[in-house]
């Protein structure tokens, strides 16, 4: 009698002599944490944007050619426009399932962006980045800025009138930079702003073809190596040790688990590209270098560079009347770089600084760390506070809360709440530490107590407290 | 495909447990029935089934009149979502789930290191020039990796910034609105801006939009080398900010006229403001340069004109962009 799980399985192996492989990877193991999953939301994200993505380019035309609208959506019937807006138009009304795909698909990248950033809190607090994940560390920093590319081009190659406006902020942005500015700006988009029609292509073939390529190379790489030193782990019980890592095998106990979270995260981004709106590209209308509207927003996650061109005060380098440094450099291009260096080196310059060459096969509780702590809640209060600036425009549409107020409120915010906050927290941390000592100390004592004198029940607790005022 | 692979999944669970006189000594640990939980998941899982045919139907039915967009997401996302409750009762209760232990890999294997070094070492004992063959092959890659990324060039000019100074107005050059119409300087009003573009150029072309406005002529403060720029209070300026390259959308009125006399020119991207009556000079915000002034004159049949070219280059800045002249 044949075995029907077994034939296949035998197939399989004889062919790939993969049955050691296989028997290993089933029984890998995960490590229980909620603030594990982040990661895999992420990676769930991506791969429904791939999806969605794939399918919008079976109707997306990537020309600026341009043509005049007839299609169904009646406001902006006879309007010039170019191949690509109409297209997406297109995608959005005439073609069945097109908007719940492409709306997915902006939700998803949304998403994917969250989940990477949070993520990376989830990392940093812990010290999960430490010897031997620093590679894998580095790995994921370049995630999310190609993942920043990659969501703006994305939003650029629409052609409507904001994608059109955050592309001339980025074409701003790339002359900006010092020395090789204005060259590199018009060796990229081939010609002055708005560019040549090739630049569509160039920014199509980039966002569906080399990004996500790369982004999906750096994820497998990454995931190899989380696999190669296997995940971190909380120190739960006295049994989880730099030496022994415990916790659910990837089957039969795992895998169902991950495969539920993969479906929870493509129902929430379906439902939500069927709910909610998003970018809704035929109410901005189409793209003209001389148009601009008020209360423009970029996606969330470019709002913190919204928030640093905004805040940057008047000036540019100069010598005498010779331009060096146009303003946007500061805001656009230094900061975000500044960013991912500190991020990027963290590792080395803490472990310089506390001078721990160790491995780190358990991670820290935020407390246990306070200074790192106390470092990445200022650092990222600092780069929250410039994001919260960026929307500045709406809080004083809403709240009648003056601009200039809130710049010059924000100007000095962020610098100093993020100050405080490092002395706070820090001061918090170790108030936990020290709170959590005398819990130890004092139930030692307590055992203590009980095991020596043997007291009457009633008299244990007083016992115990003597033993700790002595 | 999912539903079966799932059903597969269960249908291996239950054969398990059929051959478990079968098999030697078990692996994963034994556990009981849970007959309800079963059913629950074979519930969701038709329920799946259930929300995916309905999403077949609304997308048969669908057009923007008659099947909202809200249905077709309704129907996949809770289809979606009752796969992933099934799969969380299986993961719950259905599957066992075991803690396990399992070694961290060692943190250096000094022996395989020792020999992978010593291999390295050995493979190069023939050669006595070592340097010079590193040295020639570093060029040689070098040499080759930038040929190779040569044909890049090709995308933009090399090493060239004439384009960005390039504008289409000249000394004649008439103001047409979007349609075409010339502008007549009776056409401007104050308190209002109008946007105008050099005839004859593309709408697409970044130097050639411009904004027009009328302001009362004794309140203009021009350099006094543009006193000439603006006939009958009539003023031009590039659209396009200077900072980061938005359109100049905004005309704001005063709010608070003490501090702010004049109606500002404003950027809607970084709120970088121009002030129209001193030559286009930055009032607030991050821009870090002068919006570009287009000088104008009436023609006999009180059209307006261009009275040359622009007072600087138009356009985000660059380095050095101020030592050149608008062409």
């Amino acid at each position: 009698m044949t075995d029907p799980i077994r034939e296949p399985i035998r197939f399989i192996d004889e062919r790939t002599s993969s049955a050691p492989f296989l028997k290993k990877a089933m029984r890998y193991v995960f490590p229980d944490h909620w603030s594990f999953l982040l990661g895999e939301v992420a990676m769930y994200s991506f791969i429904i944007l791939i999806a969605t993505g794939v399918y919008l380019t079976l109707f997306f035309e990537p020309s600026l050619a341009k043509t005049s609208y007839h299609g169904v959506y009646a406001p902006l019937r006879g309007r010039s426009m170019s191949e690509a807006y109409r297209s997406v138009i297109d995608i959005s009304f005439a073609h069945k399932a097109g908007l719940l795909i492409r709306q997915t698909h902006h939700w998803a990248a949304d998403l994917f962006m969250a989940s990477i950033v949070v993520h990376l809190m989830r990392v940093f607090f812990t010290g999960a980045f430490r010897k031997p994940r620093e590679l894998i560390w580095l790995l994921g920093l370049l995630m999310l800025f190609t993942g920043l590319l990659e969501g703006y081009l994305g939003y650029s190659l629409v052609d409507d009138l904001l994608s059109g406006m955050g592309l001339a902020i980025g074409y701003g942005v790339a002359l900006s930079i010092p020395i090789i500015g204005g060259p590199l700006g018009l060796l990229i988009w081939g010609a002055p702003f708005p560019g040549t029609h090739a630049f569509e292509s160039r920014m199509f073939i980039a966002h569906v073809f080399l990004l996500p390529i790369l982004i999906a190379v750096l994820m497998t790489v990454h995931l190899a190596l989380v696999a190669a030193r296997h995940h971190t782990q909380f120190r739960k019980t006295p049994r989880h040790t730099e030496r022994k890592v415990i916790g659910v095998p990837m089957f039969p106990g795992y895998a169902p688990r991950s495969l539920s979270l993969f479906f929870g995260v493509a129902a929430v981004l379906f439902l939500l590209g069927g709910l909610v709106q998003i970018k809704p590209i035929w109410q901005w209308g189409p793209f003209e270098p001389y148009l601009g509207t008020n209360g423009a927003q970029p996606d969330w996650y470019l709002g913190w560079l919204i928030g640093a061109l905004r805040l940057m005060p008047s000036f540019d380098v100069t010598i005498g009347h010779y331009t060096l440094v146009p303003n946007p450099f500061w805001g656009g291009a230094l900061f975000p770089l500044f960013v991912l260096g500190v991020l990027g080196a963290f590792p080395w310059i803490e472990r310089r600084l506390t001078r721990d060459y160790a491995f780190h096969n358990l991670l820290d509780r935020p407390r246990d760390a306070p200074t790192r702590t106390a470092f990445g809640v200022a650092f990222l209060t600092w780069i929250f506070l410039i994001f919260a600036f960026g929307a500045a425009d709406r809080v004083f549409v809403l709240f009648q809360l003056s601009y200039n107020t809130q710049l010059y409120i924000f100007r000095i915010a962020i610098w100093v709440i993020p100050l405080l906050l490092f002395f706070g927290v820090r001061r918090w941390c170790r108030e936990l530490q020290f709170a959590e000592h005398i819990e130890e100390v004092q139930e030692a004592a307590e055992e203590e107590a009980s095991e020596h004198y043997a007291p009457p029940e009633a008299a244990r607790h007083p016992a115990g407290d003597q033993a700790l005022s002595a | 495909m999912l539903i079966a692979l799932v059903t597969l999944f269960l249908a291996v669970l239950l054969r398990r447990a059929r051959q478990r006189s079968d098999e030697a000594e078990r692996i994963i640990p034994e556990g009981s029935a849970e007959r309800a939980a079963e059913n629950l998941a074979v519930g969701l899982l038709g329920l799946a089934s259930l929300f995916a045919i309905g999403f077949i139907v609304a997308y048969a039915e669908w057009s923007a009149w008659k099947v909202p967009n809200e249905l077709l997401g309704i129907c996949l996302g809770l289809s979606l979502a009752s796969i992933s409750a099934a799969l969380a009762v299986v993961a719950k209760r259905l599957v066992v789930t075991e803690q396990i232990e399992h070694d961290y890999p060692p943190e250096q294997h000094s022996q395989e290191e020792q020999e992978v070094t010593q291999m390295v070492r050995e493979s190069g004992t023939r050669i006595t020039r070592k340097r010079l063959l590193m040295g020639a092959g570093a060029a040689a890659g070098g040499a080759l990796g930038i040929a190779v990324i040569t044909p890049a060039l090709s995308l933009g000019p090399l090493w060239y910034t004439d384009p960005l100074y390039r504008t289409p107005w000249k000394r004649g050059v008439r103001l047409i609105d979007e349609t075409g119409r010339p502008y007549a300087a009776s056409d401007i009003e104050t308190e209002t801006f109008y946007t105008a573009f050099a005839e004859g150029s593309s709408l697409e072309d970044l130097a050639s939009p411009v904004v027009v406005v009328r302001l009362d002529p004794s309140a203009l403060k021009l350099p006094p080398e543009r006193s000439q720029w603006a006939p009958g209070g009539i003023l031009a300026y590039s659209k396009i900010c200077t900072h980061a390259g938005c359109a100049i959308a905004l005309y704001r009125k005063p709010k608070f006229p003490v501090l702010e006399p004049r109606p500002q020119l404003v950027c809607p991207c970084h709120y970088s403001t121009f002030d129209p009556a001193t030559g286009g000079a930055v009032t607030y915000g991050p821009a870090g340069r002068a919006l570009p002034q287009l000088p104008l004159m009436v023609d006999g049949s009180g059209e307006l004109r261009a009275g040359g070219n622009f007072s600087g280059p138009v356009g985000p800045s660059w380095w050095g962009v101020r030592s050149g002249k608008a062409t």
